[in-house]
């Protein structure tokens, strides 16, 4: 539960998809003009992330990674598939966007109409793909947890994305300098609330040396003996040392 | 020399100012920014880029006529995606550390939107040479930008270029460093890539007064 918990905080506020890895900034930068649209290119990024993530961990742990396929029999061992993890992940993330986009406009008319036009231009949003490619390279443990990255991760984007949208809307009334109007003072406000976002990494960096501690004591309270004897006998030989020239 | 003729060679050199497709047209921004506090990285990016582009364009150009547009996005994303596993193939092959450096970021090649928005808004329209032309042009424009943001933030960040300490040891107290010259540590941290980037719009903007916004 803990690791579940750990994984949504660090996923929206240290490793926060715009702020920390720059990605979907494309569309970050160009649906955030006004508050409305971007909820609603928001709010379709959570939903996509959520659904492609976990589906890309299962593609990965029973396809594509080395030895992924041992349950098809011994022989199968030894494949290593990892390279044609992109166009598998690329591939599923097509698919599954237009799924999507024909389940909603059946189910639910209503959201489709507000989420509608943004779905296809998420399929190349860097967002997603980079949401699959970071939980692989991450080596996320169980689906559970795949599912919770997926999910954080797209709400760090949403809440990027209208902050920047909110802070859009009220600069218009500011006189910035001509020639950064628009695109430029977008450009650095990103970069300061960047700035900001990083005062969160102190947030989580006494639960991250725990685990580590945990998995090493063992091999660490050996080398801390060992270490220790060697002091010891240095110490005796070098007070026998000062000892012997009194 | 009938080679470029005068449109050819404006579609090489728009892109890399007027029509950048990074401070002008916003696309690819995603891979530019993350990956630029190294030159050397830059650069590597801007190459793979340049071959994913030239390439993707001259094959989408040739199929232009036999993809069919309900299923072009699909077809884009394979033609992309089977480019950037060769570059990727190629460059833990040849050179793994930088591989591990650039990470994800060279699978992210296939959804950079500028090589997607070209394939759309060029190639599927054009001749193969042109598309072609058109790839390198934008690939280049794409590069610039990179290598000048690449160049600022090692130079300012960790005082080297390439690897090679141009401002003097920063230990040994050599060069800049005698008089009291520090490295910026900031500049090789995510945020100051977005903040050279609108540092260089405004430049930009600055010099040619028809590409300010209206807010």
């Amino acid at each position: 539960m803990l690791e579940h918990i750990e994984l949504f905080f660090r996923s929206i506020f240290i490793d926060n998809m715009v702020f920390a890895t720059f990605l979907g900034m494309c569309s970050y930068l160009a649906v955030s003009k006004r508050v409305a649209t971007a909820v609603g290119l928001g709010a379709a990024v959570i939903f996509v992330l959520a659904v492609t993530v976990p589906l890309n961990w299962l593609l990965d742990q029973y396809l594509l990674r080395d030895g992924a396929l041992a349950w098809l029999g011994p022989e199968y061992a030894d494949y290593n598939l990892g390279f044609l993890s992109f166009i598998l992940f690329i591939a599923t993330i097509a698919t599954m966007v237009q799924l999507v986009e024909i389940v909603v406009e059946k189910f639910s008319p209503a959201l489709y109409n507000s989420l509608g036009i943004f779905l296809p231009l998420i399929a190349v949003n860097c967002a997603i793909l980079g949401g699959s490619l970071f939980m692989q390279s991450r080596d996320i443990q169980t689906l559970g947890l795949a599912f919770n990255y997926g999910l954080s991760s797209g709400i760090g984007w949403f809440l990027a994305i209208l902050a920047i949208a909110a802070i859009r809307e009220k600069i218009r009334y500011s006189n910035v300098p001509a020639p950064l109007r628009g695109l430029g003072i977008t450009f650095i406000i990103t970069g300061l609330m960047a700035i900001g976002f990083m005062s969160f990494g102190g947030m989580l960096t006494g639960g991250d040396e725990a685990p580590q501690e945990e998995v090493n004591t063992t091999a660490q309270k050996e080398k801390e003996l060992k270490v220790t004897e060697e002091v010891k006998e240095n110490t005796v030989s070098f007070n026998n040392l000062i000892n012997n020239n009194n | 020399m009938a080679l470029l003729s005068k449109k050819d060679t404006s579609l090489i050199l728009d892109p890399l100012s007027d029509n950048n497709p990074i401070t002008i047209q916003v696309l690819g921004i995603c891979s530019a920014l993350a990956i630029t506090a190294e030159l050397k990285a830059s650069i590597v990016m801007s190459i793979s880029v340049l071959f994913v582009m030239g390439m993707g364009n001259v094959v989408i150009s040739l199929m232009r006529n036999i993809i069919p547009s309900k299923i072009r996005i699909i077809v884009q994303l394979v033609v992309v995606a089977t480019l950037v596993i060769i570059v990727d193939q190629v460059l833990k092959a040849f050179a793994y550390e930088l591989s591990k450096t650039l990470s994800v970021f060279v699978g992210l090649i296939i959804t950079n939107c500028i090589i997607m928005g070209r394939f759309e808004a060029f190639a599927l329209a054009n001749g193969t040479w042109r598309s072609f032309l058109d790839g390198i042009g934008n690939a280049a424009g794409y590069g610039v930008i990179l290598i000048i943001i690449g160049f600022f933030r090692e130079l300012l960040g960790s005082g080297t270029l390439l690897g090679y300490k141009v401002l003097g040891d920063p230990i040994a107290k050599t060069g800049l460093y005698a008089i009291g010259y520090e490295n910026n540590g900031f500049m090789l941290l995510s945020p100051m890539a977005l903040i050279v980037v609108g540092l260089i719009i405004w430049v930009q903007r600055s010099r040619n007064k028809d590409l300010i916004e209206e807010n």
